[in-house]
C-alpha cells in the first residue's frame, strides 16, 4: 500500500521539475530546444493516453490517432474567430458559427469530444480481442480519415485546415502532461487498475474472478481518448493548420514505437520512449545532413536517419522485447518494485 | 444425506462449440457441503460442464439453478457475486501480477475488507507458500505454487460452491499430496465442491459422489467409494462399455 503513496509523490516532483523548465527553459535556452522539449511533452500525453488501453489493458488499439484528430478537428474549429469561421467554413452550421471558445474550453471540450466517440466505438469493439481488436480499431481509424475528409463543411476536407490561434506554448502542454500523469498514475495503480492489468494478462480468468471484462476496457478506452482528445487540441493550436492526413498511419506508427520502445507496462516508459525517440531523430536528422570531423567529411545521406531508427528499433525488440522500462516504473528509488521478469508462465495451457 | 433442495442443479445441459457437440443432456447435482467428482476421458465434457455452470461458456438449452436461482443466462461477473467461484483449468493466474494481487484479484467481488483480510490469513494456513512468495509475481511461481495460488484466489470469493478444475494438472506429484491434503481440509470446513480431476483415484477419495461423463454425456453415477472399486468406471475411460 505505501508503494501507492510515492507515485503520487514522484508525479509532484516531476511536476516542481515540469514548473521550472516550463518558466525557466525560454529564458536559458533558444527556440530550437524549447521547441523540442514541447513536442516531446506533447508526444507524452499522447503516448501516455495510448499506454491506457494498448499497455494496461491489452487493448491493442491502432484508432488512437482518430481520437486525437477528432480532438484536433473539434477544438480548430471551436477556437476559430468568428470572422474566420465565415471565410473558412462558410458552410458550418449555425449552431457553431456565432462563437468563438478559448483555448482551455476548447481543449476540455476536444476531450470530451473524442471521449464520448469512443464509448460509442468502444462498446461494439471492446468486445473483441488480440488481433481483432487491432484490426477494428484500424478500421476506426480510417472511417475518421474519411469523415474528415469529406464532411468539408466543418473541416474544410482535404485542403488544410487553417487559422487556428497558436495558443499552445511549453508551459500549457507541460500543464497537461502533469494533469494526464497524475490522473493516470492514480488509475494504474489503484484497485481498479489492477482489475485492467489482469483483464490484460487473461481475459477469461479475469471473468472468473468476476471482474467485467467489457467494463475495465470501456472506461480504459474512454480515459484515453480524452486524452488523446485533449492531446489533439495541444496539437492543433500548436501547428495552427493541418489536414486529415497530419492524424493517419504516420503518426499511428510514431506513438505505437514510442510506447513499445519506453516499454508497454509503464508510465515512466512511456515517456522515456518519447524522449529516447524524439532526441534520437533530431540527433540523426542533424546528422545526415553531413558532416566533418578532422579530416574525415560524411557527406549528406538524406533518409539515414529513418533508417537508423528502424535498425535501433528491431534491435531493442531483439534484446529487450518488453522495451527499455517493461513494466516497471521510474519512481528516482522510491520504490523498488521490480517486475521486469514477467514470462508469463502462468498461462501455459 | 439431507433431502432439501440441492445448492447446484444442472438439468439437461447441451453446449455446442460449432459443429461440435460438446455436452449432450448432462444433468447432476450438488448438495450443500458436499464433494462432487466429475471424472471421464478427455473431451468427455468436464471443462465443459464446469465453464456452463460458471458462465464462462453458454449453454444451447437446459438449465442450471443454484441456490434456487437459475443462473445459466448470467454472465461470469454476475455468477461469482452469487457465490460460485471457479478455479479454472491450467491455472490461468495474472502472471504479471504478483501474489498479492492476485489474491486482492480473487476477492474483487466483495466489499467487507475486514473478511477479506481475514480470510486471506486462512490462505496462508491453508497454503503457507503464499506467504513466502507473496510479493513475487505470479508468472514467476513453479507449476505446484501456482495451483495453490489459483486455489487461494478462487477461495478468496468466499464461495458458497467451488468449481475446481484439474488441479493436479502439471504439479509435482509431492505436491498433489499437498494440495488434495488442503481440499480435504477445506471440505471438513464444510466447503461445498464440484471437481474435475483425471487422477480417478484421487477424485474418488476425496468425493462423496461422483458422476462419470463420456462424450458429453453422464455414463454412471453413485457413491465415490463404491465408484472406486466400480469396473465400469474403467469401461467408461477406455470407451468399452455401452
Amino acid at each position: 500500500m505505501k508503494a501507492d503513496l510515492r507515485i503520487p509523490l514522484a508525479v509532484a516532483a516531476a511536476l516542481i521539475l515540469a514548473a521550472v523548465v516550463a518558466f525557466g527553459a525560454p529564458h536559458v535556452v533558444g527556440d530550437y530546444f524549447v521547441r523540442i522539449l514541447l513536442l516531446i511533452a506533447l508526444n507524452s500525453i499522447l503516448v501516455l493516453s495510448l499506454s491506457l488501453s494498448n499497455g494496461f489493458t491489452g487493448v491493442f488499439s491502432l484508432g488512437h490517432v482518430g481520437f486525437i484528430g477528432a480532438g484536433a478537428y473539434a477544438a480548430g474549429i471551436l477556437s476559430l474567430t468568428v470572422q474566420q469561421k465565415k471565410a473558412l467554413l462558410p458552410h458550418l452550421p449555425d449552431l457553431l458559427n456565432w462563437f468563438s471558445l478559448p483555448f482551455l474550453p476548447a481543449t476540455l471540450a476536444a476531450g470530451l469530444f473524442a471521449a464520448i466517440l469512443a464509448v460509442i466505438v468502444g462498446y461494439p469493439l471492446m468486445r473483441l480481442s488480440g488481433y481483432f481488436v487491432s484490426v477494428a480499431t484500424m478500421g476506426f481509424l480510417i472511417i475518421v480519415n474519411v469523415v474528415l475528409i469529406n464532411a468539408s463543411d466543418f473541416t474544410r476536407g482535404a485542403r488544410t485546415f487553417t487559422g487556428v490561434p497558436l495558443a499552445t506554448s511549453l508551459p500549457w502542454v507541460l500543464g497537461w502532461l502533469a494533469v494526464t500523469l497524475l490522473v493516470l498514475s492514480r488509475l494504474v495503480y489503484s484497485p481498479f487498475g489492477r482489475r485492467m492489468k489482469a483483464v490484460r494478462d487473461d481475459t477469461i480468468a479475469a471473468s472468473a474472478v468476476g471482474i467485467s471484462v467489457l467494463r475495465a476496457r470501456l472506461v480504459a478506452f474512454v480515459i484515453g481518448a480524452f486524452f488523446a482528445g485533449v492531446g489533439g487540441s495541444l496539437y492543433a493550436h500548436y501547428l495552427g493548420s493541418f489536414s486529415p492526413n497530419t492524424f493517419y498511419f504516420a503518426m499511428t506508427m510514431n506513438l505505437i514505437a514510442m510506447l513499445v520502445l519506453g516499454g508497454m507496462g509503464s508510465l515512466s516508459g512511456a515517456i522515456i520512449g518519447v524522449i529516447c525517440v524524439s532526441i534520437l531523430s533530431e540527433v540523426l536528422r542533424s546528422v545526415e545532413r553531413g558532416f566533418t570531423i578532422g579530416d574525415i567529411t560524411v557527406p549528406a545521406l538524406f533518409g539515414a536517419s529513418q533508417i537508423v531508427l528502424g535498425f535501433l528499433f528491431i534491435l531493442i525488440m531483439i534484446f529487450r522485447p518488453k522495451g527499455i522500462m517493461g513494466d516497471r516504473e521510474l519512481t528516482f528509488g522510491l520504490s523498488g518494485r521490480s517486475a521486469n521478469h514477467n514470462q508469463k508462465e502462468g498461462k501455459d495451457r | 444425506m439431507a433431502t432439501a433442495d440441492p445448492l447446484l442443479r444442472v438439468d439437461n445441459l447441451e453446449v455446442n462449440f460449432g459443429a461440435v457437440r460438446a455436452l449432450k443432456g448432462v444433468s447432476l447435482d450438488v448438495r450443500e457441503g458436499e464433494v462432487i467428482a466429475l471424472v471421464g476421458a478427455n473431451g468427455a465434457g468436464k471443462s465443459t460442464t464446469l465453464r456452463s455452470i460458471s458462465g464462462l461458456a453458454r449453454a444451447k438449452s437446459g438449465t442450471v439453478t443454484f441456490a434456487g436461482t437459475v443462473i445459466n443466462k448470467r454472465t461470469a461477473p454476475q455468477i461469482v457475486r452469487l457465490g460460485i467461484a471457479h478455479s479454472p483449468e491450467g491455472r490461468r493466474l495474472f502472471g504479471g501480477l504478483s501474489v498479492a494481487e492476485n489474491l486482492r484479484l480473487g476477492a474483487c467481488t466483495r466489499s467487507d475488507p475486514d473478511g477479506v483480510a481475514r480470510d486471506t490469513e486462512k490462505m496462508f494456513v491453508l497454503f503457507p507458500i503464499l506467504r513466502e512468495r507473496w510479493k513475487q509475481l505470479a508468472g514467476t511461481l513453479s507449476g505446484g505454487e501456482q495451483q495453490q495460488l489459483a486455489l487461494a484466489r478462487a477461495l478468496m470469493a468466499a464461495p458458497r460452491l467451488l468449481l475446481l478444475d484439474e488441479p493436479s494438472l502439471g504439479v509435482a506429484p509431492l505436491l498433489v499430496r499437498h494440495i488434495f491434503d488442503a481440499l480435504a481440509e477445506l471440505k471438513r470446513q464444510g466447503m461445498t465442491m464440484l471437481l474435475v480431476e483425471q487422477n480417478i483415484a484421487l477424485a474418488l477419495e476425496l468425493a462423496d459422489r461422483a458422476y462419470v461423463l463420456r462424450t458429453g454425456k453422464v455414463a454412471l453415477s453413485g457413491i465415490a467409494s463404491e465408484l472406486r472399486v466400480d469396473d465400469r468406471v474403467a469401461q467408461a475411460y477406455l470407451g468399452a462399455a455401452e
